[in-house]
């Protein structure tokens, strides 16, 4: 099965380097998508089925936490898993999109393994 | 009352600053000595990205350094090449150094908040030029210089405490830094 993946940061350099450390990891990666915050990351929704979605939580507009409330209320969305890929390390917001439902978190800065390793969990690939 | 410990934040400005260019970039920094600046800069000419922290503490991070180093930056960051007859700065070296200082700063906050509780962190602001000055209300900056790839990289921290019972500032401990950098002093 190959991954098709949503990148929401609302840097242009992270998703890009984000996309790279997929790459390098080897997954069966399908088509990756972009979006630069979280109301743009709801309409890629929309319009694009995927099966994982990477979210900062710092980010305008609509932050990664709000993302993935409205993800996990959604009845199509739900099911789908979210990892935070964030500089945010604050015991708060990391437990409470644990407690959203979100499946990992990856801290910025990362290497390709540590990102890796959080997919494996997730997917064991 | 907590007090904001300066040795500390500088250990964590280093702590974050070797780990962000090490793991994102391949690129050693080497840290210089720490010092105290007063909340306006002086002429400044290149990149500077700037970052707000609020909560009961506030105040702001800050990463600057001049163009050339700015595009090293961005083609360490990317794996790519800056363009070498292209002196400028593009969109995509400035949101690089904005992602630069926003994984500095977001985890020396990080540190921080082990001893002064929650504090947020805003969304980057950065700003590229020839001979401007930044001014931020409030306490001093710690500066932290790194030398890297032949340039020279600043990174400033300042955090101001929770107003005191009187609704003054209460007093900031632990400035043992020089107010100027020791080259100059």
């Amino acid at each position: 099965m190959l991954l098709d993946v949503l990148i929401v940061d609302d840097s242009a350099a992270i998703r890009k380097i984000v996309q790279r450390v997929l790459r390098q990891a080897e997954l069966p990666l399908g088509q990756i998508y972009e979006a630069g915050d979280g109301l743009e990351a709801l309409k890629a929704l929309e319009s694009q089925k995927v099966d994982l979605i990477l979210a900062d939580i710092n980010m305008p507009n609509m932050d990664g936490l709000q993302l993935l409330e409205r993800i996990k209320s959604h009845d199509q969305w739900k099911q789908l898993p979210v990892v935070m890929v964030t500089t945010e390390g604050s015991e708060s917001k990391v437990m409470a999109a644990a407690k959203m439902g979100a499946v990992g978190y990856v801290r910025k800065p990362f290497s390709a393994e540590q990102f890796r390793q959080t997919l494996d969990g997730i997917f064991a690939v | 009352m907590k007090t904001l410990d300066h040795a500390k934040v500088t250990d964590a400005v280093r702590v974050a600053t070797r780990e962000v260019f090490s793991m994102m970039m391949g690129l050693e920094v080497e840290a210089e000595p720490a010092y105290e600046e007063a909340n306006s800069t002086g002429n400044v000419d290149g990149v500077v990205a700037l970052i707000g922290l609020a909560g009961q503490w506030t105040g702001g991070g800050v990463v600057q350094c001049d163009a050339p180093l700015a595009r090293k930056f961005y083609a360490s960051l990317l794996m790519t090449e800056c363009d070498p007859a292209n002196e400028g700065i593009s969109e995509e070296v400035l949101d690089a150094v904005a992602e630069i200082a926003n994984m500095i700063i977001g985890n020396v906050k990080n540190a921080m908040e082990r001893d002064l509780g929650p504090i947020g962190l805003g969304i980057p602001s950065v700003v590229y030029g020839r001979n401007f000055t930044t001014r931020s209300a409030g306490s001093n900056w710690i500066v932290n210089p790194f030398v890297c790839d032949g340039g020279r990289l600043l990174v400033k921290f300042c955090l101001t405490p929770p107003m005191n019972a009187a609704g003054g500032p209460a007093e900031l401990l632990g400035r043992e830094f020089p107010r100027k950098h020791p080259a100059i002093a």
